[in-house]
């Protein structure tokens, strides 16, 4: 089956800044794909390649099958939902939303009819006469998202789709995107750099650092199985245990990640460690040890039994809970996140 | 609802199809569509007509069959430095200059200081009109009005009899150098002038950089127990300064190269501009007006300088 | 210090300004008085009597005519160069950056930063060194060369407004250059640039210090003013010209200002 999109070798050079740097990707057709990764790890720069604001310095991409390094934009069967959502302010809601299909040449009857159509399906009937000024955030995403879906792209491509939106809004629009990819089966790309996001929206994620991919995989091999300190620290709150720990803990010398979840307080066996400091946070309680010279934090239940800070617990993982990683061995800066 | 549409699609017909994919293939291709026609026009006919103009100010002219030798030579620029005359008019108009920019900056502070601290909504508006329409409104209309005033029978004198304070005037006329006949035929009266055309120049950039004073600067002066005279001259002086060069810039570029208030509102002495004009002109030398030309550029060019290394671009 | 911006002003800085703006006003408010007056051979004040008698009698002058004919002309042809060459250079400078993008901006500045006789008699030594006699088009070329400015300065300020990711949304959806041109840069832009224009046609109308150099005999309406200051023949019809060019050019000025309001800073601080 041909991907939806495919980068094979893509680079994307700035002069000296190679913000995309040998990527080789594939997303599947109807997937609903995240690109994570902390500000500068090309992310964007690989949605902006996907949509053609930008042209890989070297290697190619593929739409469909189809090479697409040499397409402009407007002949790309992909839309994009821009992170401040560029709604043209000299037309009105539904002019915006109609603005793909006038430029098509689709009769005007018709593609307002459309138009209004797409403003019903991001639940916004009867906004279409408004300036785009007047409305509110969230009114505003769906505005832009009904603008990129009226030409029914085979990709949708989301730049920081939630990201101007507050808390709230912000879990309801999660939902929503989720079930209208379900139910409109078109590929989504989305750029973020909310781990939280990624993990609740993907079917896949690629997590992003300086320009590669250090990992792809669906939300749970990501967040169980990091491949490295940098995906284990950035996806989720990781305790990260270095090689001499590791070692004497396993016999193997390597990198080692914990989950703050998978660690328990026990009464009898495990490991004895320091009590440090520990903090409510409603549901669980987060308690930080010092476990042979290294922190460890662990999520227990609310209402765990923890001794006095400077006293010893007794603490205890899974064998399968403490994760290996390929980073080299070699001891990096000491302590966890 | 989109599997049987194509990934990509076909290329547009037409050549405007087909320019616009070369141009999103080639964006230098485009920038450089961009550029050149308004490059080559500066570039042309402004820079060319600029440089061939300083390029005169190195031939001289033969003062007895009064053409121009075209051989390189400095005999112009020797000529423009050492005749006592001359370096009277670069002195005399770099002074005039001087003194019309301290001038405007300090009538248009009160102007940008109330326009950019006090005036809200409607007023803001109106004080924005009220600098921007003379600013725009016609040059030699704003000189024909000065005339207009400092004439004999004049409003000016009209309401100095009036108050009777005629002898004022004539105590003040009859002081050396900015005195004279009558106010119209004095240095202050050109003064005057020149003040009243450029001082909208001034109070734009002095309100721009004003408007920039964040509020909880003056507050924390005055909580720090700073007298309103002592929060002026450590907090808002040195932050409006930029402003002001900013202003100056123009007025005193404006008031070096000028050569048509000197000649309607003044004594019958020369300023730089009226040299040039009368160089090119009636004398036909050339390469001394182009030598001329020279000094306001210098004079700009050291301004420029400075003005940058004190901050005033960021307030134009 | 008043720092709170709802306080009221000192009563001296409220004196100040305000006789600073009368200052800036009232010798233009004169010109419309004196454009009524009756007295002929000098500049009386106050005026004897007012009369219209000198509207008509410039009506009919046919020199004050043919002079502000030549003035619009002018004007109309420079500022449309002045257009087209200030939007291309605003179009490139924003667009994309690029080495030299502060040397381009200076180059469109420096015609109106350095004083105006320079630009003058440089234009006119060329013009003789190259042959060229005087026409409507030699002054048309310096008219357009310092008007380039204005426009740039609209369009520049407008361009930076209009995020450049409107572009890029209007190339996502499917519009082509020419179409993203048509429907997304010209409604965006369109205002700035017939502000910019508006402005550069009011400077174009007055301008005289380089006009002196670049028309050879030919006489624009403020060449005829001048002649008029330097030596009068007809005062009251010089003081009625002289009202008329203030209200022609307070319309475009008046234009700009309700057009670029609320954003981009309308009209230039440069003239």
């Amino acid at each position: 089956m041909t991907s939806a999109v495919r980068f094979k070798n893509v680079c994307r050079h700035f002069g000296a800044i190679r913000a995309v740097d040998g990527l080789n990707l594939e997303i599947a057709p109807g997937e609903f794909f995240a690109l994570l990764g902390p500000s500068g790890s090309g992310k964007t720069t690989s949605l902006r390649l996907i949509a053609g604001f930008e042209r890989p310095t070297a290697g190619h991409i593929e739409i469909f099958g189809e090479r697409a390094d040499a397409i402009p934009p407007y002949r790309r069967n992909v839309n994009t939902v821009f992170q401040d959502y560029a709604l043209f302010p000299h037309l009105s809601v539904l002019e915006n939303v109609a603005y793909g299909l006038k430029m098509k040449g689709v009769a005007k009857k018709q593609r307002l009819a459309r138009a209004e159509e797409l403003l019903e399906l991001v639940q916004l009937p009867g906004y279409g006469d408004r300036s785009p000024a007047k409305l509110s955030g969230g009114q505003r995403q769906r505005v832009a998202l009904a603008r990129a879906l009226v030409n029914e792209p085979k990709v949708l491509l989301l730049d920081e789709p939630l990201g101007a939106l507050d808390l709230k809004l912000r879990e309801q629009m999660q939902e929503e995107l989720k079930s209208l990819q379900k139910r409109l089966a078109i590929t989504f790309v989305f750029v973020t750099h909310d781990q939280g996001e990624a993990l609740s929206m993907a079917d896949r994620i690629a997590v992003f650092n300086e320009g590669k991919i250090m990992q792809v995989g669906t939300p749970e091999e990501i967040y169980r199985a990091p491949r490295s300190r940098f995906v284990a620290d950035f996806v989720g709150s990781s305790n990260v245990l270095p090689p001499d720990l590791v070692e004497r803990l396993t016999g193997t010398r390597a990198w080692a990640s914990l989950r703050p979840e998978a660690v328990r307080l026990v009464s009898r066996g495990g490991h004895s460690a320091t009590l440090v400091s520990s903090s409510f946070l409603g549901a669980q309680r987060r308690a930080v040890f010092d476990f042979d010279g290294f922190q460890i934090t662990a999520l227990l239940a609310a209402d765990a039994k923890l001794p006095e800070p400077g006293k010893t617990a007794r603490l205890a993982w899974g064998e399968s809970d403490l994760h290996l990683m390929e980073d080299e061995p070699v001891d990096g800066p000491e302590g966890a996140a | 609802m989109s599997s049987a549409a194509a990934a990509i699609l076909p290329p547009r017909g037409g050549p405007s199809g087909a320019a616009s994919d070369a141009f999103w293939r080639h964006p230098k291709f485009l920038l450089l569509l961009l550029l050149t026609p308004p490059l080559l026009w500066l570039g042309i006919i402004y820079l060319g007509s600029l440089f061939a103009l300083l390029a005169q100010s190195f031939f001289a002219i033969d003062h007895y069959t009064g053409m121009i030798d075209y051989t390189p030579t400095l005999r112009t620029y020797r000529e423009l430095l050492t005749t006592p005359a001359n370096l009277d008019i670069i002195v005399r108009t770099v002074l005039m200059a001087a003194c019309v920019t301290l001038f405007s900056a300090l009538i248009a502070f009160p102007i940008a200081y109330y326009a950019a601290r006090y005036a809200r909504g409607k007023w803001k508006a109106l004080f924005y009109l009220g600098v921007m329409l003379p600013l725009w409104s016609s040059y030699l209309v704003k000189i024909y009005a000065w005339k207009l005033i400092l004439a004999k029978e004049g409003i000016f004198n009209w309401v100095l009899a009036k108050l009777h304070l005629y002898w004022l005037l004539d105590a003040y006329l009859s002081l050396p150098v900015i005195g004279g006949n009558s106010l119209s035929v004095s240095y202050t009266g050109t003064f005057l002038v020149f003040v009243y055309v450029w001082l909208p120049y001034m109070i734009l950039p002095l309100q721009a950089s004003l408007e920039r004073l964040p509020n909880n600067l003056l507050e924390a002066s005055a909580d720090l127990g700073a007298a309103p005279r002592q929060t002026f001259w450590s907090v808002i002086f040195p932050l409006a300064l930029p402003g002001a060069i900013a202003g100056s810039i123009f007025t005193f570029s404006l008031t070096l190269g000028d050569y048509i208030i000197p000649q309607i509102v003044g004594s019958s002495r020369l300023f730089i501009g009226q040299a040039v004009y009368m160089q090119q002109g009636t004398a036909g030398n050339i390469p001394l007006a182009a030598a001329f030309t020279v000094v306001p550029m210098v004079i700009m060019g050291f301004y420029l300088w400075m003005a940058k290394r004190m901050g005033a671009f960021d307030a134009l | 210090m008043r720092s709170d911006p709802n306080a009221r002003a000192p009563l001296g800085l409220k004196l100040a300004a305000a006789a600073g703006l009368l200052f800036m006003h009232v010798p233009i408010l004169l010109i419309f008085v004196y454009a009524f007056t009756t007295e002929e051979k000098s500049y009386q004040w106050p005026p004897p009597g007012f009369t219209l008698r000198w509207l008509e009698v410039t009506w009919n002058r046919v020199d004050v005519w043919q002079a502000l004919w030549l003035s619009v002309q002018v004007a109309t042809v420079a500022t449309l160069l002045a257009m087209l060459l200030g939007t291309l250079c605003a179009a490139a400078v924003s667009r994309t950056r690029f080495f030299g993008r502060e040397t381009i901006s200076l180059l469109v500045i420096l015609p109106i930063a350095l004083p105006g006789i320079i630009t003058g008699i440089a234009l006119r030594s060329a013009f003789s060194l190259a042959d060229i006699p005087f026409s409507f088009w030699t002054i048309v070329l310096g008219h357009a060369t310092f008007c380039i400015v204005v426009v740039y300065n609209n369009a520049v300020a407008r361009f930076r407004r209009t995020a450049g990711n409107l572009i890029e949304a209007s190339m996502d959806l499917g519009a082509d250059g020419f179409q993203t041109l048509r429907h997304v840069i010209m409604p965006n832009i369109g205002t700035a640039l017939l502000a910019g224009g508006m402005l550069a046609f009011a400077l174009s109308f007055d301008e005289v210090i380089v006009t002196t150099f670049t028309a050879g005999q030919q006489q624009t309406l403020p060449i005829w003013m001048l002649e008029e200051l330097v030596r009068p023949r007809e005062r009251p019809v010089t003081n009625v010209v002289a009202m008329v060019v203030v209200l022609v050019t307070f319309l475009p000025i008046l234009g700009a200002y309700y057009l670029t309001r609320g954003g981009d800073s309308p009209a230039a601080a440069e003239k």
